[in-house]
């Protein structure tokens, strides 16, 4: 058994070698689908990011009537904390509320001057939720409506910004419908892309596979040397893609004068950050997509003309 | 050692290959299956070496029952054969030396009995200095040699031959058929399809006559004769 596998990696190599210009074509077709299929792993994280930040960037504030005591509103404060959906509840009292507003307008002295001659706090107290999922605020916002909480809240953001919170959570879902059927679509493309190059090469090797078979080889003497190059070509084809995407991510400084232009097209998702940081990661992928792929074609396509 | 036992081969239901074929072939038996194109000849090699099954009956090789082999089966029955066609079925990557080796390392020989054999056999053949030539740097009846090499290297009980010489000239067809019967002299069993009359007269051996799927005529020392 081990003198049959030693030449079926043997056979393999050299016929890797020897058939150069189909080596060479069935790389370029391999190549060319695993930069689809790391393409799409890499679009896939940006758009998760990119939810992910504007995720992050609603939320839905409670005003708190001014009667309303500290005691009353932080029992509020840590009930809400117990609700699973709820990611972040955060205080901000009536006087940190005017501390942030006075930092925040310090250069204006109009509206210095105004609140200097006011006497009382204008500002409410309030809380700040985020939710886990944005589907999430209209059940949140229904559980601050409970009779009971009435005498405290004054208002909740949610009925104002409903609508757009409502649209982006339409907008997120469909990102991430269309982001998930687009990549089955291209990555059952880049599949049969490649699947059909090594059918074909395969094809136009059968007669030898017929050959095979009458002097006696066995199926798995015919098919392991295909599976071999398929291998090979996998890992060549890997190694490649990884090889050019560090070329291009090292020279997107270069093409857009700073890659903070690709960042902030994508906000959220530093692509140069990504890539560095991942590379190892998205080298592996792309070996287990080009190997894989490679090997399963060889294997079926072999199948066919080892019937007889 | 071989026995077809009332086979027939039926391609669709109007055009018959074969019918009620029984036939014999000894052990060290040199028989010469002869008859027109269309006649049946290659079929009944294709029946022997498992490429196809009968729609009738039973092909027996040994202790095998070639028409119920599987395909798992067929690869190590298959070793026990050496074919050699018309258009000869090399290996194109490989050079001379690894088509004759091939039929050796499918049946797990080791590789040093591999690097003794090989170049005797080739030397047999005439093709010693040939060793590390393609074959499409060779000639047709070097080829054929190779071929012929390939069929005998792993010592198989028969060889088969269907139209060795079809694609030859007329020199290198009787250096083919001698190295055939120089083969069977040493103890092999041969089984040569032609449609040649002058190979087969000249040869004197037995000679089963095909016609129309059938075997008309059974002869030891026979001639070529088609009505």
């Amino acid at each position: 058994m081990l003198t049959i596998i030693s030449r079926i990696f043997y056979y393999g190599f050299k016929n890797f070698v020897r058939n150069g210009l189909l080596s060479t074509a069935m790389i370029a077709v391999v190549s060319l689908s695993t930069v689809v299929f790391t393409g799409l792993i890499i679009a896939n994280v940006a758009t998760g990011n990119m939810i992910g930040f504007l995720k992050d960037k609603i939320d839905i504030s409670v005003y708190f009537k001014t009667t309303s005591t500290e005691d009353s509103i932080l029992k509020l404060k840590s009930a809400l904390d117990e609700l699973p959906e709820i990611k972040a509840v955060e205080y901000i009292s009536a006087d940190r509320a005017m501390e942030i507003f006075k930092e925040q307008h310090k250069d204006d002295p109009n509206i210095t001057q105004s609140l200097a001659e006011l006497n009382v706090n204008p500002f409410q107290a309030s809380i700040n939720i985020k939710a886990n999922d944005p589907s999430q605020y209209a059940s949140i916002s229904s559980y601050l409506q409970a009779d009971e909480l009435t005498q405290y809240i004054d208002n909740v953001s949610y009925a104002k910004n409903q609508v757009v919170i409502d649209r982006l959570t339409k907008l997120i879902n469909g990102v991430n419908r269309v982001g998930l059927v687009l990549t089955i679509i291209l990555s059952i493309v880049a599949g049969l892309v490649v699947f059909n190059t090594v059918r074909l090469a395969i094809y136009s090797n059968r007669d030898e596979i017929g050959v095979m078979r009458l002097v006696g080889a066995s199926n798995v003497f015919v098919r392991g040397p295909y599976i071999i190059e398929g291998v090979i070509t996998g890992v060549i084809s890997a190694v490649l893609c990884t090889l050019l995407l560090l070329l291009i991510t090292s020279s997107l400084p270069a093409l857009f004068s700073g890659s903070s232009y690709v960042d902030a097209a994508l906000p959220g998702f530093s692509f140069s950050e990504y890539v560095y940081g991942n590379a190892f990661t998205l080298f592996l992928y792309q070996l287990a997509f080009g190997v894989g792929v490679s090997i399963l074609s060889s294997f079926i396509a072999v199948r066919r003309y080892l019937r007889s | 050692m071989i026995n077809f036992q009332n086979v027939s081969k039926f391609y669709g239901d109007d055009s018959t290959a074969l019918e009620e074929i029984n036939f014999k072939v000894d052990s060290g038996e040199f028989v010469c299956l002869v008859g027109k194109s269309g006649a049946g000849k290659s079929t009944m090699i294709k029946l022997l070496v498992g490429e196809e099954k009968p729609s009738k009956g039973r092909v027996f090789f040994g202790q095998y029952e070639v028409n119920k082999l599987g395909s798992k089966e067929l690869p190590p029955f298959r070793r026990h054969v050496g074919v050699v066609f018309q258009d000869f079925k090399l290996l194109p990557m490989k050079n001379t030396y690894e088509n004759v080796a091939f039929a050796l390392e499918v049946a797990g020989r080791p590789q040093a009995e591999i690097k003794e054999l090989v170049p005797q056999v080739l030397d047999m053949v005439g093709l010693g200095d040939k060793l590390a030539n393609f074959p499409h740097e060779l000639s047709g009846g070097e080829k054929q040699r190779v071929a012929i090499a390939r069929s005998m290297v792993h010592r198989p009980e028969v060889i088969i031959a269907d139209e060795p010489t079809g694609n030859l000239d007329p020199f290198n067809t009787w250096e083919i058929i001698s190295l055939l019967q120089k083969i069977n002299q040493l103890g092999t069993t041969l089984i040569l399809a032609t449609h040649d009359k002058e190979i087969v007269n000249n040869l004197d051996k037995r000679v089963v006559t095909l016609d129309r799927g059938r075997i008309i005529r059974d002869e030891e020392r026979g001639k070529y004769i088609l009505i």
